[in-house]
């Protein structure tokens, strides 16, 4: 094992260890920040709330996104809540009870400090949030409203209709858009980051495209910030935006930052399920439809009569049936694969055959149209647009689809990731959702890494650093631009027979067939070949027209679909090695009598670290041994 | 079914003094469009048979798909979003037009958008808008317990309408004055309707209705047009806000 993975935890109790590290923490004194430069890559709600925080602080700061506007970030479209231990329903919540329920939740793959730190300041992140004035929903009493999500039994949701990622993002952009106006935050839009610059063992900066004018520019930090999202579109059907990738994690990973647990994704149960050949993306329903929408299919298979010709006791809502405690809110993983279960066994409803019922009708009945309608009316609205049929009077159609991945670029307890002055932030890390993360959790810890994390552990690592030490003229800066500018004319000069995207459908069924829902070793072997040749297929007939000295969109692609063809092997690799069901990674070889998951704590609780060895080499598996002090390894059981 | 497009392809950026004059409208057809498909899906599929043949394809701006990023762009038909209410461009489904329908699509057309290439137009002017004021001036780690402070709900309710624009710009699209007061409007709106919004009021819609005029926006003639073209519906009440509060701010300073 050669990666360095000392996760930094503080010792002493888990309640202690946020705040022994704030205090243990070097400072960097007023007058001295503004002498420290942070590059932040990425304006979501991680990125936003982070180079807003930093420059709050002092810092100068340099925030770019790859979108036209930082309010463009993909965060803006998370629907359901964020979770926060405010207990405002007296309802039982605490610290500790989010905390269990997140480690719980991720099947035991988190590590606890970092999921303890989350559960503490996600209350702070809802008055962070109030005072910012994001109009969360409230009661007629003035307080704020609560609901409830998967995998918690109590009411800790905040959120704001069906659009609270929106009104969040929008919160941190709103902040980060007041220090722009202040002078304090340098903004780059349509400026994607491709590639790390790191000098004697540090992250010094940055090599980015201007995607308007195609120029490659250089820009010299004191730290780089990571805050680009997920890979969901490595299947390429996914509800993630068009343009989400992971070219940043990749390239920083092939720089010699260790990826961890790349298997880890999530497969949301509530999506609008797949309607023909020509779908460029799947989108999400939200999951509080389960708060008030009962799951069913046919008892019979093949049963093609309308949803509602089909009487009470012909149906089987299944996830009441079998997850009696949890019922329609069994976490997401669970959920999905039972939904997969029911349609394997031919029950599946639609043309296809791959949906499930999503039934409104008793809480419609309970509570009246209007209440459904102020509830989930913009979500209603979405579905009846894309689908044509009126979910009021109809059930919906739902069926799992790739939204959030768990993995990411490996961070220790600071978010700083194997090379120093590296931070990595948001669904871009790996640390706090284990093989599994919970409902209204991702908004929660982007905001935790970006409001609180990081402006408190990156002064730690600064005050070490003499400021302002490599400037853009260091000549690893001129050697890596080179290199990126290679890396375009060679895209440009292959003039092939295929499109970028036809690429990217071709890997995304490879990757959906053999490393989504179920696993298992034969299909990820296979995987493991055929990946390798298309990739080699693409750089010999890929077809990319136009220059790189314009705007040209088939370019940007081309980019990020040649790094997902590399990191979908990766993925592969991951999964194929980790020989045990856990969360989102269930393998059909680790299953128990009834089909749940089975975990193996003797030979995989750990992390897989993988470390880039160059092209053509084999990644190198290197393991962080999680530690279980304060919740036992148990069955997940949610029944 | 089958639709013949005219698109707009212009292949370098607008400058102060060249307004895309090399710009032009460009025919295409296309015969297996299914209806099932979304409009932009339709613009993939064109893209892919451009490419194909060794033309460069359409650049447009999109992102998440579901009507909530804000970066779609285009004028149908004359119409930001296209015909259908309440619905961004990438939430049009070709079912809403007939076989054989002509379809004309452009950019969004306002002097303080400049067009960047094709469908793709330059909306910094709404950032620098907000960078002007539209926020609470509150420092991370600043904030009371967020219960501290109780918001009549029809005024929470009021907030959240407001805040609901995704920063699109078909208002702007919209209006014969490419005026940006639906999108301000919104942003006085709702920091309006909050106990948390008051401090700042006055300096807020002050520095907002001065960065819309500086960045060549338009004014309001109430044709209302902004309101018709909005995919999120904002209503123009919010317009009557931020012109209330900028007299009420005038007359005070």
């Amino acid at each position: 094992m050669t990666l360095q993975l000392d996760s930094k935890i503080p010792s002493g109790p888990i309640q202690d260890k946020w705040e022994s590290r704030k205090f243990d923490s070097k400072l960097v004194n007023p007058a001295n920040k503004r002498k420290y430069k942070v590059l932040v890559v990425g304006s979501g709600l991680a990125g936003a709330s982070a180079a807003s925080s930093l420059a709050e602080l002092g810092y100068q700061v340099e925030c770019f996104c790859h979108n036209d506007s930082p309010r463009r970030a993909h965060s803006i479209a998370a629907q359901g809540g964020i979770n926060a231990a405010k207990n405002y329903r007296n309802d039982g919540d605490s610290v500790w009870r989010l905390f269990y329920d997140t480690v719980k939740g991720g099947d035991f793959r988190a590590r606890e400090a970092n999921v303890y730190r989350l559960a503490q300041v996600s209350v702070d992140i809802i008055d962070q949030a109030v005072a910012q004035g994001v109009p969360f929903a409230r009661e007629y009493g003035g307080l704020l409203d609560n609901r409830s999500f998967g995998g918690a039994q109590v009411s800790r949701t905040f959120y704001a209709r069906g659009q609270t990622g929106q009104q969040l993002l929008l919160g941190a952009y709103s902040a980060l858009s007041r220090q722009i106006g202040l002078g304090a935050v340098k903004m780059y839009s349509r400026t994607e980051m491709l590639d790390l610059v790191v000098v004697d063992g540090h992250a010094k900066g940055i090599i980015v495209r201007d995607l308007v004018t195609g120029e490659l520019r250089e820009y010299a930090g004191d730290a780089v910030v990571l805050a680009t999202g997920g890979y969901g579109n490595v299947f390429y059907l996914s509800t993630n935006a068009m343009n989400c990738n992971v070219t940043a994690g990749w390239r920083v990973h092939k720089r010699g930052a260790g990826f961890a647990n790349p298997c880890y994704t999530q497969i949301h149960p509530t999506c609008i399920p797949v309607s023909g050949d020509h779908q460029s993306k799947l989108t999400l329903m939200s999951e509080s439809l389960r708060n008030d929408g009962r799951i069913w299919v046919p008892k019979q298979q093949g049963d093609k009569r309308e949803p509602g010709q089909i009487p009470e006791d012909e149906r089987d809502y299944y996830l009441e049936r079998k997850y009696p405690s949890f019922g329609n809110l069994a976490p997401r993983d669970i959920a999905s694969r039972a939904a997969k279960e029911a349609c394997d066994s031919g029950r599946g409803v639609g043309e296809t055959g791959l949906g499930v019922y999503l039934d409104f009708k008793d809480s419609i009945n309970r509570l009246g149209k209007d209440a459904i309608a102020a509830r989930y009316g913009n979500l209603f609205h979405m579905y009846s647009k894309i689908t044509a049929e009126d979910p009021y009077s109809r059930p919906m159609r739902i069926y799992p689809a790739v939204h959030y991945t768990m993995g990411g670029v490996w961070v220790d307890y600071n978010l700083q990731s194997t090379i120093p002055g590296l931070f990595v932030l948001g669904e871009a890390n790996f640390s706090d959702h284990g093989a599994n993360r919970l409902g209204a959790s991702a908004l929660m810890q982007g905001l935790a890494d970006g409001y609180f994390v990081i402006p408190n552990t990156i002064a730690g690592y600064l005050a070490e650093q003499k400021p302002g030490a490599v400037g853009a003229d260091h000549p690893q800066f001129g050697k890596i631009r080179g290199e990126i500018d290679d890396l375009t004319k060679r895209l440009l000069s292959i003039q092939g027979k295929r499109t970028v995207d036809d690429f990217h459908r071709d890997l995304g069924k490879i990757m959906w067939d053999k490393c989504g829902m179920a696993r298992n070793d034969a299909g990820l072997r296979e995987a493991l070949k055929e990946i390798p040749a298309l990739r080699e297929e693409f750089w010999k007939d890929v077809r990319v027209l136009g220059s790189a000295d314009s705007l040209n969109q088939s370019l940007e692609k081309a980019g990020r679909v040649a790094d997902f063809l590399e990191f979908g092997e990766l993925m592969c690799r991951d999964a194929l090695e980790r020989r045990e069901s856990c969360g989102g990674h269930f393998r059909e070889e680790w299953q128990s009598d009834d089909g749940e998951a089975v975990r193996d704590d003797d030979d995989f609780c750990h992390a897989a670290v993988w470390e880039h060895k160059g092209p053509g080499e084999e990644p190198e598996r290197n393991v962080e041994p999680l530690e279980f002090d304060n919740v036992k390894l148990a069955v997940r059981s949610y029944k | 079914m089958k639709v013949v497009l005219h698109i707009w392809r212009q292949s370098r950026p607008s400058t102060s003094q060249d307004f895309g004059q090399d710009g032009k409208m460009v025919r295409y057809e296309l015969d297996d469009v299914s209806a099932d498909m979304s409009f932009l899906e339709m613009l993939d599929i064109l893209n892919e048979r451009l490419t194909a043949k060794g033309e460069e394809p359409v650049a447009f701006d999109h992102d998440c798909r579901e009507g909530i990023c804000g970066t779609c762009s285009l004028m149908i038909n004359g119409r930001p979003h296209g015909p259908e209410r309440g619905t961004t461009a990438c939430q049009l489904h070709m079912r809403s037009f007939q076989d054989g329908s002509e379809i004309w699509i452009e950019p969004w057309r306002a002097k303080s958008f400049p067009v960047l290439r094709d469908l793709v137009v330059d909306r910094g002017a709404f950032d620098r808008v907000v960078q002007a004021g539209a926020f609470i001036s509150v420092n991370t780690g600043a904030a009371v317990d967020a219960n501290a402070m109780p918001v009549p709900k029809a005024d929470a309710d009021k907030a959240f309408d407001a805040a609901t624009c995704i920063g699109c710009g078909a208002c702007v699209a919209a209006c014969k004055n490419a005026s940006a007061m639906l999108f301000a409007g919104a942003k006085v709106s709702h920091f309006l309707h909050l106990p948390q919004g008051q401090a700042e009021r006055d300096r807020r819609v002050l520095n907002l209705v001065e960065t819309m005029d500086k960045e060549g926006f338009g004014n309001c003639t109430n044709q209302y047009e902004c309101e018709a073209a909005c995919p999120k519906e904002i209503p123009v009440r919010v317009i009557a806000d931020m012109n209330r509060e900028y007299n009420r701010a005038r007359i005070k300073s």
